[in-house]
């Protein structure tokens, strides 16, 4: 396949947005500015990035607790993030979400979801609206390696089989559902070996690999689009940190993350393809690396400095008329 | 006006909502039926009591949706449809599945408007059958739909004639908040006056049934019929009953409730659900703290009592209140 140095470029600053966004709220959770919980997505980059290369505005995505990156990925903007995350004025759901409820409905962004396993059947859902519609639309559903084992997840997946729902299962299997070993908590080899039981295509790829990713996608948009029906695709990459920021990781063994880094961290591996093969200009990714770092620091501070929620948005938003 | 029962009602509403808007589709298991089997029947069920006959002939498959029996994915997918440009209806068969599916009414369909920030409609309308009385045991029969006032984010309808449940229906599909629209099993051959032209009825207003002056009935779905009953027959002992059909629980027409019971001074609450909890505690509880200096006696509530439904026809005749338990409770707040 081939690759359009554009699209290359877009990809490594989505990626890299992920990471130095990460980077910096883990930074943060450290100094204590950040209310609630984080669950940061540093390692898992060229899952959201490859699956959103594919997708439009108008297309959705579901995602899950670990949702910053699907955010970044889907287009959403920093500022309207931070703002989120911090839970003040302007976020993107005016700071009643928070990190693990952020949605952005005019970027087909249908929320992170707090509960594991949540999404696909809302995500199923958008599909069923492209197909009813007929507007080639399709949809999507981020799902961690815990989540395969809910029963939500078997239900959308039998159901958008019957229904031959343009419908993408992504699947994020990054080693630890919370505090537990994917070798333990999850019954099959592998969760590839169950979407196929569902009747549709499924296939398992190496999710610090961008490109991979990329090309497992096409093919499932591809035939989301055409009218045949959901894919299964499992990307695997290990998350970098804890299950929330500040997790011990007792169930790790010390090294691990150390040798992650070292062997499969997803923007040197797309950084050294793309300059090698496809002609992509290391100087340029620095001077985007420089931007982007920039622009977060810009929407933290803007983050920080914004007003709470005045007292009165407490019963605001409850129903649309009562 | 021609007469009509519920059933045909509800049948005959969503065909009118389905003909104004393209947007709006019937989600559920067996709305059709047929695929899959055997015989090649084009409509091999049209829903379980025959709500939904007729709709895929006019509208066809692409708008009138078989699913399989996967609540969780029938409810979530109409969510999911319904933040995404359709107003669906979906169907959930009894409403005792709700222990399937109620993570997406719960915690996903109910707060999808509120945790993101007011920028969502949310047009879903779960219609959903209830209630003891048709012998389908303890896990077909319950009323729960308590459960369902308790969510902040959700609406909840019951109707209590075929009247109201064309109104009700109508303004449920065209609201922009989710709605459980609550049918009772055992009332879907009741018949009143029905326009035959669309209309609907504004959520939050009580309807008078029966005016009165001396003892104060609320009543929901099923017990309406029933307080009315003993309505007309307390009548004739020179007893004037008023009853109050709040036809829906959220939002409550508090106001018509309290305006009631300041005039007559006494309050009877008769709701099918479980005793705890129940919307009768609830009125109960209303009355009491906003309106008790006009009360000459204590309120009495009429439940159901603190036991699954029953499946043995004579226990389950026990099961939930009936007029003779309505009037006990009138004879008893009037001392």
């Amino acid at each position: 396949m081939s690759y359009d140095p554009i699209m290359l470029l877009d990809a490594y600053r989505r990626m890299r947005a992920i990471r130095e966004f990460e980077e910096t709220m883990r930074r943060e959770v450290q100094a204590g500015t950040v209310p609630g919980f984080v669950h940061l997505y540093c390692g898992e980059e060229a899952i959201a990035v490859g699956a959103c290369m594919h997708l439009a505005d108008t297309d959705y995505i579901g995602s899950t607790h670990r949702g910053h990156g699907h955010c970044i990925a889907k287009g959403c903007d920093f500022e309207g993030l931070l703002l989120e995350i911090y839970c003040k004025q302007g976020g993107l759901c005016n700071g009643k979400g928070g990190s693990m409820h952020m949605a952005d409905l005019r970027k087909g962004m249908l929320g992170a979801n707090a509960i594991v396993g949540g999404a696909p059947p809302i995500a199923i859902g958008a599909a069923l609206s492209a197909q009813v519609l007929g507007n080639k639309g399709v949809a999507l559903a981020f799902i961690g390696d815990g989540a395969s084992n809910q029963g939500t997840v078997f239900e959308s997946m039998n159901m958008a089989s019957c229904l031959k729902l343009p419908m993408i299962f992504m699947y994020e299997n990054n080693g630890y559902a919370e505090f537990s070993g994917v070798k333990w908590h999850m019954g099959s080899a592998d969760i590839t070996s169950r979407a196929a039981g569902f009747g549709m295509s499924s296939v398992k790829v190496d999710g610090t690999d961008f490109f991979a990713v990329y090309d497992a996608m096409n093919d499932a948009v591809t035939r989301a689009r055409n009218g045949e029906g959901p894919s299964s695709i499992e990307a695997v990459a290990m998350r970098w940190y804890g299950h929330f920021e500040g997790d011990m990781q007792k169930y790790r063994k010390s090294g691990e993350v150390d040798e992650l880094r070292r062997t499969s961290d997803p923007l040197v591996k797309f950084e050294a393809r793309a300059t090698a093969e496809f002609g992509i200009d290391a100087d340029e990714l620095r001077e985007i690396d420089e931007e982007l770092r920039e622009m977060i620091e810009d929407a933290l501070a803007i983050a920080k400095a914004a007003p709470k929620p005045t007292p009165d948005a407490l019963y605001t938003d409850v129903y649309a008329s009562y | 006006m021609p007469v009509k029962n519920i059933r045909d009602a509800i049948n005959e509403t969503l065909k009118l909502e389905m003909r104004r808007d393209d947007r709006v589709v019937v989600i559920g298991e067996d709305v059709v039926g047929g695929l899959g089997g055997s015989s090649g029947v084009e409509e091999a069920a049209g829903g379980t009591f025959g709500i939904t006959t007729g709709l895929a002939a006019e509208f066809g498959r692409r708008r009138v949706i078989d699913t399989p029996i996967t609540e969780s994915a029938i409810i979530g997918m109409a969510g999911g449809a319904a933040l995404t440009g359709l107003r669906p209806v979906a169907e959930l068969m009894f409403i005792d599945f709700i222990g399937v599916c109620f993570d997406q009414i719960l915690n996903q369909i109910a707060k999808f408007r509120y945790m993101f920030g007011g920028r969502a409609d949310v047009p879903v309308v779960i219609r959903t059958m209830i209630g003891a009385g048709a012998g389908t045991g303890p896990q077909h029969s319950q009323a729960l739909y308590n459960m369902l006032m308790h969510v902040p984010g959700i609406k909840v309808v019951l109707p209590s004639n075929a009247y109201d449940a064309k109104g009700l229906l109508a303004t449920a599909i065209r609201d922009n908040d989710p709605v459980v629209f609550c049918e009772h099993k055992c009332m879907y051959l009741e018949t009143c006056e029905v326009p035959e032209e669309s209309y609907t009825i504004p959520f939050g207003v009580a309807k008078v049934t029966r005016e009165g002056t001396d003892v104060t009935i609320v009543a929901l779905s099923r017990m309406v019929m029933l307080a009315n009953q003993v309505a007309d027959k307390l009548k004739s002992e020179g007893i004037s009953v008023e009853v109050i059909d709040p036809r829906t629980i959220s939002p409550l027409d508090t106001g018509a409730i309290l305006a009631s019971v300041r005039k007559t001074g006494r309050l009877v609450a008769v709701d099918e659900c479980n005793p705890y909890c129940s919307v009768a505690s609830e009125i109960t509880s209303l009355v009491a703290c906003e309106a008790i200096s006009s009360l000459k006696s204590a309120p009495v509530k009429v439940t159901s009592p603190h036991t699954p439904v029953p499946a043995a026809p004579n226990l389950e005749q026990l099961y939930a209140p009936d007029a003779a338990a309505i009037e006990a409770a009138v004879r008893r707040v009037l001392g």
